[in-house]
């Protein structure tokens, strides 16, 4: 394994070589990635990722917040799907206190969990086409992610920043009409994906921009660290959701797509069926919906309804209580790992047992799967890299945090 | 579902792969270990990190070969300050673990584990960066997050959240 562990360092001064700079602000690095390229002619012969222009210490700033005021700064992480950052660390706070959570409130978060998959993986289509050169595929796939901003909107009151999932349950009772809604965006949505693959699978450029390009193998994928579909497009058979199940996601059947050829166009076909497999999930989540209350039976830890507080004591107080103290969480620490769009998204959470986590960290994918960049590049042309880096499908706010 | 207290028993916490595994190569790797919410948690030596995670991947029944992560968490002011922490997953056995090292504040030095799996590359440099620990044999040992110039270890609990103005 030494070749994947070469030091990354590139010095000016080789006579054939030249460096060039790439980023931090190029449309096709996906956000402020900066990537220092050796180059010979216009053969990659070095490719070292810098990142850090986006880090804002959100890992320090949860150690000063109680434990329900860090749901919204998960949302800021990870921005194309804060539903699954909220849903990572609600699980993991959850797990700490020992909470149980009612069905359905598992069963809204799974089914809002598979919306953002296919919201995030139509950001990446778009834009990773785009980049290649495919510029109406973009218009198309934000013409669907609108829609599915607009539910979120529905039920969260925000398009983007949605903090709906809370410690012990959902923020809100789902609106009236939201699963009606849901359900017509459920039955549009496999043709639109047919459209998507017309544009793309069968069409020869996007072949060869795309097919034996960046492979990388299985092997190697597991030694730097990759997970998620860029995993899986090197033909490694794991999905946390399938074999580590989370959330209640062990009541749902689906098919966990793998494709063995480990280039940009295995992950490409990796990413386009797994949206097929979400939506084919939104509809079994639809159809199962269990009645029931939103909230775990937990005063102490989740906010009473407005109408009780304007009527019981008790409520008024726990109110009251968990604002201005929080509530406090036994000592001890969890890992919990949710499969995002881009891979394992690991929440590490430390409790000292006071109202504040001692410790958050959070094991973003995107930084793992960045190291396999190089490993991806070298030895392959310049525009091979704008394709590699769409491939692994980065997001800068959730590697810098 | 309410909370089991933690086992920290060794004797009973030995039918567990990893640990067995760590026992029977070398038991005084293993410093204590506890179980707690479904999760296990081996103490390990700081000088036998490196040999105990060879050891783990290359385990022929439950091979722990994917580095999921690599942190710390400071512990000031008492000692020893730093903890550094390995979540470890056998994808084929859909099993996780997790290692954990002690360091003195005042030499927080520690073996890399780059050797052992590439991708722990990043996280280590990520944890140099905020906390200061240092990994010997690192190939490439710079701050990460932080600017190159940049003064302190933010992540540090001696560190303001506001910063230094």
């Amino acid at each position: 394994m030494s070749h994947l562990t070469a030091t990354p360092v590139i010095e000016p001064g080789q006579d054939r070589t030249m460096i060039l700079n790439m980023g931090p602000h190029h449309p096709s690095t996906h956000g402020v990635l900066r990537l220092i390229l050796e180059i010979d002619g216009e053969t990659i012969v070095r490719i070292m990722p810098d990142v850090g222009y986006l880090h804002t210490g959100i890992e320090k700033t949860c150690e000063a917040k109680f434990y329900q005021q860090v749901v919204p700064l998960t949302d800021r992480i990870d921005y194309l799907c804060p539903l699954t950052n909220n849903l990572c660390y609600v699980l993991a706070v959850e797990k700490l206190l020992g909470l149980e959570i009612p069905p359905k409130a598992q069963w809204m978060r799974v089914m809002l969990n598979e919306l953002t998959r296919i919201n995030s993986h139509l950001v990446w289509l778009g834009t990773h086409a785009l980049d290649i050169g495919a510029m109406s595929v973009f218009l198309y796939c934000f013409r669907e992610r609108e829609d599915i901003l607009r539910l979120f909107e529905m039920v969260s009151g925000q398009r983007m920043m949605t903090s709906y999932f809370r410690i012990g349950g959902l923020a809100l009772e789902p609106p009236l009409g939201f699963f009606e809604r849901v359900r017509q965006f459920a039955n549009r949505f496999p043709e639109k994906v047919d459209e998507y693959e017309n544009l793309l699978t069968g069409n020869p450029i996007w072949g060869m921009r795309t097919k034996g390009v960046a492979r990388i193998t299985a092997a190697d994928a597991i030694a730097l660290g990759a997970s998620g579909p860029t995993l899986r497009g090197s033909g490694v058979d794991f999905d946390l959701r399938r074999d580590m199940p989370y959330s209640g996601y062990e009541n749902f059947k689906f098919n966990v797509p793998v494709s063995q050829d480990g280039d940009v166009f295995a992950r490409y076909l990796c990413r386009v069926r797994e949206m097929r497999k979400s939506i084919a999930m939104v509809q079994q989540a639809l159809n199962g919906m269990p009645e029931g209350p939103i909230k775990a039976d937990a005063p102490k830890v989740i906010l009473p309804d407005r109408e009780k507080m304007k009527t019981e004591m008790e409520a008024l107080i726990y109110h009251f209580k968990i604002i201005t103290e929080g509530f406090s969480v036994p000592a001890g620490e969890v890992y919990q790992a949710v499969e995002s769009p881009r891979g394992e998204m690991g929440y590490y959470v430390v409790s000292d047992g006071t109202a504040k986590p001692y410790r958050v960290h959070m094991r973003a994918a995107c930084l793992a799967n960045l190291q396999l960049l190089p490993q991806m590049c070298e030895g392959r042309l310049l525009a091979d890299v704008v394709a590699a880096i769409g491939s692994i499908d980065i997001v800068l706010g959730e590697i810098d945090r | 579902m309410p909370l089991s207290p933690a086992i920290t028993d060794l004797e009973e916490l030995k039918d567990h792969p990893a640990l067995a595994l760590l026992l029977a190569w070398n038991a005084a790797a293993v410093e204590s270990a506890k179980y707690d919410r479904d999760e296990i948690t081996i103490y390990v030596e700081r000088s036998s990190i490196r040999d105990a995670c060879v050891l783990l991947r290359d385990d022929r029944k439950c091979p722990f070969n994917f580095l999921a992560d690599v942190t710390c968490v400071d512990w000031h002011p008492s000692e020893p300050r730093f903890e550094v922490i390995y979540h470890l997953l056998s994808i084929p056995q859909k099993e996780r673990v997790r290692l954990k090292v002690r360091l003195e504040g005042s030499s927080p030095v520690i073996e890399t584990v780059t050797s052992v799996w590439p991708a722990a590359n990043f996280f280590e440099r990520e944890v140099f960066d905020l906390f200061g620990v240092r990994f010997t044999g690192h190939p490439y040992l710079r701050r990460l997050l932080m600017p190159e110039d940049w003064e302190g270890n933010p992540m540090r609990k001696d560190y303001p959240v506001e910063g230094y103005r």
